[in-house]
């Protein structure tokens, strides 16, 4: 010992402190990525929305950028960047194909501009790439306008004139042009939503009953023999039938005539390549004068963009439009989960915890139970296939459903927003349970004996004072499951969701909330927008914007759940636990 | 001394007795009349031949030991000899320990408290605790005190509102606490949530009050209080208290017993065992030379 010490010269310098650099090296080197991470998904996802000016360029007659022989484009700049690409010699039309081995290949820097040229009716292709040293004039054209439209993503055009369905027509540079666009527009968007309504509300609710009645009518014409009553009830449900179409008519009709007039005014334009086109007033969603935007016009203009695609329904094979389906569907999923799981795992982990015998048993299940939160999630998607959609579904089907299963249209017999829930709240039982057993530990045992001492029962202690005392803990555990029951894609294609739901899972028709349905989903929107279309690249905005909803989703979930953790907290004021 | 600690086996027995076959060992009761309170039983808390064990070790050897009703009887021996353990016993408090055994009996007016058709929780309802370090429930001071009530079942506010009232009272806190019963109990001082563990107990009203070192974490004059409660409370409750402090056993207690390494080594009078004792092991440790 006191040799030790007599070792000692100078101050002694303490051993290990390297390592806590170590770790703070770590923790800023997380901490930066993440940053970073979040960063991009905000930048990238907010520049969505925002109404960027128009840059119209002009290029050489014979340049390689030129797209079948078209030399002026006007687009949104998305990005330039410097590309290094290996060009074949001068002289390669002097060498014999043979010698193709020979050709000398010369490594050559150009600027790129990449645009966004919209227009894809006319170009096939949103972005496009154009050589710096191919361009000879550029400039931000005044009049220029970028139109929201039905398809084809948006279109970048100068109008040219304003045809009205009663003859009038407005030259663009007639005074009242102006005007009347805005007024045609408005109306347009007034009758589609009278559409809309007409579609969702009336038709939906008349298809509902008609394709139970159909079910109905052909279970029963597959019948042998049918009884008088049978007999009656069938023709009773044909006139039913009748009646439903007559009405389904009627709507249609009120629709399409709206449809009609939404197609009677007609926008003709000029695109900044020559090509002329039309369009109806119908087909136009909205359309703004980028270059001619103040600053706080290009807010109010994003607002109204970010409303819409959170509140709109998508449009366009999902390239725009809003994601309110998907998001209501993310949201409603992630409740279903919550709670399932919470009351499964509480009580798995109380009874771990507090009742069952400590030995190997359940030392094995602790283990287990930890190993099933690294079982790859799709595994859970194929148990949950199987287990719930074909087992428990088809067993519901059998019972509540039988008509609808032998006529080959399975109501839970099939992927739904239930079983998706379900499943995910199997594969995040593990977190909750481990959460929760913490917790409940975490309770001291004072307490427990003050409480036994005053002639509680157990069950009563953990009732009244531990089960409470580790709330806070069992809600870290939901939130936990929550944020990642929310990102979580892999499982969910195999129960349930969909590119594109016709329905929401809660709407106005009875029984309101209709848990079997199919449903978007957020994670599985940003897959298929991102990796299933055509247009990928026009996809890539579309793609950050739906990933910083949906971080923005779950960071919206945890914060209640920190919210209402805290308050439970506080509730339990200066306590330990 | 040290000698005697090192190895148990040279301890003699209490009173000098040599070992006597069980059953015809003399209980330690004393059939006085106790003072002007009347006559109780003095044979309330009967321990009769009662060894216990966490596991394989023993730490309770052959008590026999009989506790009078409404008195004050401290237990004290050097730490490790076995006190919290014969007190946890008489309300059962050790069953929640895994592998736990004992022999001999234990009797409470009579009745074993390991009848089996006694039901634990009755029991403890007869049975109130204060434990070394107080242990309120993260609850507000009016829910600490009606906790055993209301895991009885009890809901009218009105008795409930009595129950409070009359066990802060006599737990000497009302005064202190009366303004703010729905605040939190961690805003109590430690003397005060002491106090309101010990309301906590009365409020069940009680036959026994078991307390386990109640002052080791307060101050003289918190000490005091509570130590005052306990003068005020032995007229209704038979109450049983472990304690480190030599001059607060004399004080509070009516009756003492001395335990060493697990063994009964000498009980009876305060007074007696602190002015006079048999045991040379007693008087060593009581005049603070012990070890
Ligand atoms: N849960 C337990 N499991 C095993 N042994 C225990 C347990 N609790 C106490 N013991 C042992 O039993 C013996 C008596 O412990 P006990 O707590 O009754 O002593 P004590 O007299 O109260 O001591 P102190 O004055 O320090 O509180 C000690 O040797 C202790 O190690
Ligand atoms: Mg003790």
């Amino acid at each position: 010992m006191s040799s030790k010490i007599k070792n000692t010269t100078g101050p002694a310098a303490p051993k290990g402190e390297v390592w806590v650099w170590f770790t703070s090296l770590g923790l800023v080197l997380g901490l930066s990525m993440v940053l970073v991470l979040f960063g991009l998904i905000l930048f990238r996802g907010l520049s969505y929305f925002w109404p960027a000016p128009v840059t119209q360029i002009e290029l050489r007659e014979d340049s390689e950028s030129a797209l079948r022989g078209m030399t002026t484009f006007a687009g949104v700049l998305a990005k330039t960047q410097q590309r290094t690409e290996r060009v074949l010699a001068e002289t390669e039309e002097e060498l014999d194909e043979e010698d193709a081995g020979a050709l000398e290949m010369i490594p050559q820097t150009f600027t790129e501009l990449h645009l966004f040229i919209g227009n894809r009716d006319a170009y096939g292709q949103s972005f496009r790439y154009f050589r710096e040293d191919d361009i000879v004039a550029r400039f931000y054209p005044d009049n220029i306008i970028r139109a929201e439209r039905r398809s084809e993503g948006d279109g970048i055009f100068y109008p040219l004139r304003l045809q009205l369905d009663d003859g009038t027509e407005f030259d663009v540079s007639d005074e009242g042009f102006e005007a009347a666009l805005r007024r045609v527009v408005r109306e347009a968007r007034s009758r589609r939503s009278e559409i809309n309504r007409i579609e969702r509300r009336e038709i939906g609710r008349i298809n509902l009953e008609i394709n139970d009645i159909d079910l109905e009518r052909r279970y029963l014409q597959r019948q042998e023999a049918l009884t008088d009553s049978q007999e009656r009830w069938l023709e009773r449900l044909g006139e039913r039938l009748q009646a439903l179409q007559e009405d389904f008519a009627v709507h249609e009709a009120e629709a399409n005539e709206l449809r009609r007039e939404n197609q009677a005014n007609v926008l003709f334009f000029e695109r900044s390549d020559g090509g002329q086109g039309r369009i109806a007033i119908g087909d136009l969603f909205r359309y703004y004068y980028p270059n001619q935007l103040g600053f706080f016009d290009r807010i109010g203009v994003f607002s109204i963009r970010f409303w819409e695609f959170v509140s709109g329904y998508p449009r366009d094979a999902n390239m725009s439009g809003g994601i309110f389906p998907a998001i209501f569907g993310t949201f409603v999923m992630t409740l279903i989960m919550s709670v399932a799981v919470t009351p499964f795992g509480v009580i798995a982990a109380i009874y771990l915890r507090e009742y069952a015998k400590q030995g190997p048993v359940v030392r094995s299940v602790r283990i287990a139970v930890n190993n099933l939160a690294g079982v790859p999630s799709i595994v859970f998607g194929v148990f949950g296939l199987g287990f719930f959609v074909y087992l428990m579904g088809g067993s519901i089907d059998a019972l509540f459903f039988p008509r609808a299963a032998e006529m080959g249209t399975p109501t839970f017999g099939t992927g739904g927003i239930l079983w998706a829930g379900l499943t995910l709240a199997l594969l995040n039982l593990p977190v909750v349970i481990v959460a929760t057993e913490e917790s409940v530990s975490a309770v001291p045992r004072g307490v427990r004996e003050g409480s036994l001492a005053c002639g509680a029962s157990k069950w009563q202690t953990m009732q009244r004072l531990v089960i409470p005392a580790s709330l806070p803990g069992i809600l870290t555990g939901m939130i936990l499951a929550m944020a990642r029951g929310a990102g979580e894609v892999a499982p969910l294609m195999l129960v349930g969701v969909v590119a594109l739901a016709p329905n929401l899972p809660i709407d106005g028709n009875f029984p309101f909330i209709h848990l079997e349905r199919k449903f978007m989903h957020l994670g599985f929107h940003i897959y298929d927008v991102g990796f299933q279309s055509p247009d990928s690249e026009a996809a890539i905005p579309t793609v950050f914007a739906t990933t910083l909803v949906l971080i923005g989703l779950i960071v919206l979930l945890n914060l209640s759940a920190i919210l209402l953790r805290n308050h439970i907290r506080k509730r339990h004021l200066g306590s330990a636990f | 001394m040290t000698q005697n600690r090192d190895n148990p086996t040279e301890i003699s027995p209490p009173g000098g007795q040599q070992k006597t076959p069980i059953g015809q060992q003399k209980l330690h009761v004393e059939q006085q009349p106790l003072g002007d309170r009347g006559n109780f039983n003095a044979d309330y808390i009967s321990f009769r031949d009662y060894s216990f064990y966490y596991g394989a070790t023993q730490v309770l050897f052959d008590i026999n030991l009989a506790l009078p009703e409404r008195q004050v009887t401290a237990l004290i021996g050097p730490s490790g000899c076995g006190k919290s353990t014969l007190l946890r016993n008489i309300n059962r408090m050790n069953d929640l320990i895994d592998g736990v055994r004992h022999t001999g009996d234990l009797l409470i007016d009579g009745e074993s408290v390991y009848n089996p058709y006694l039901e634990v929780i009755s029991l403890r309802k007869r049975i109130g605790m204060v434990f070394q370090k107080s242990n309120p429930f993260p609850k507000s001071i009016y829910e600490n005190v009606i906790y055993g009530l209301r895991v009885a079942g009890r809901r009218r506010k009105s008795v409930l509102d009595e129950a409070v009232e009359s066990s802060l009272r006599r737990a000497a806190l009302w005064d202190e606490v009366k303004d703010r019963l729905h605040e939190s109990a961690f805003s109590l001082s430690g003397g005060q949530m002491q106090r309101l563990c010990i309301a906590r107990a009365i409020a069940n009203n009680p036959e026994i009050i078991l307390m386990d070192e109640p002052c080791s974490a307060l101050d003289p004059v918190a000490t005091g209080k509570i130590e005052d409660l306990i003068h005020e409370l032995k007229n209704d409750y038979t109450i049983v208290i472990v304690t480190h402090n030599m001059q607060q056993a004399a004080r509070v207690s009516d009756r003492t017993a001395f335990f060493y390494l697990g063994k009964l080594i000498e009980y009876g009078e305060t007074e007696r065992i602190f002015m006079n004792p048999e045991n040379s092991q007693t008087e060593a440790y009581v005049s603070g030379r012990f070890g």
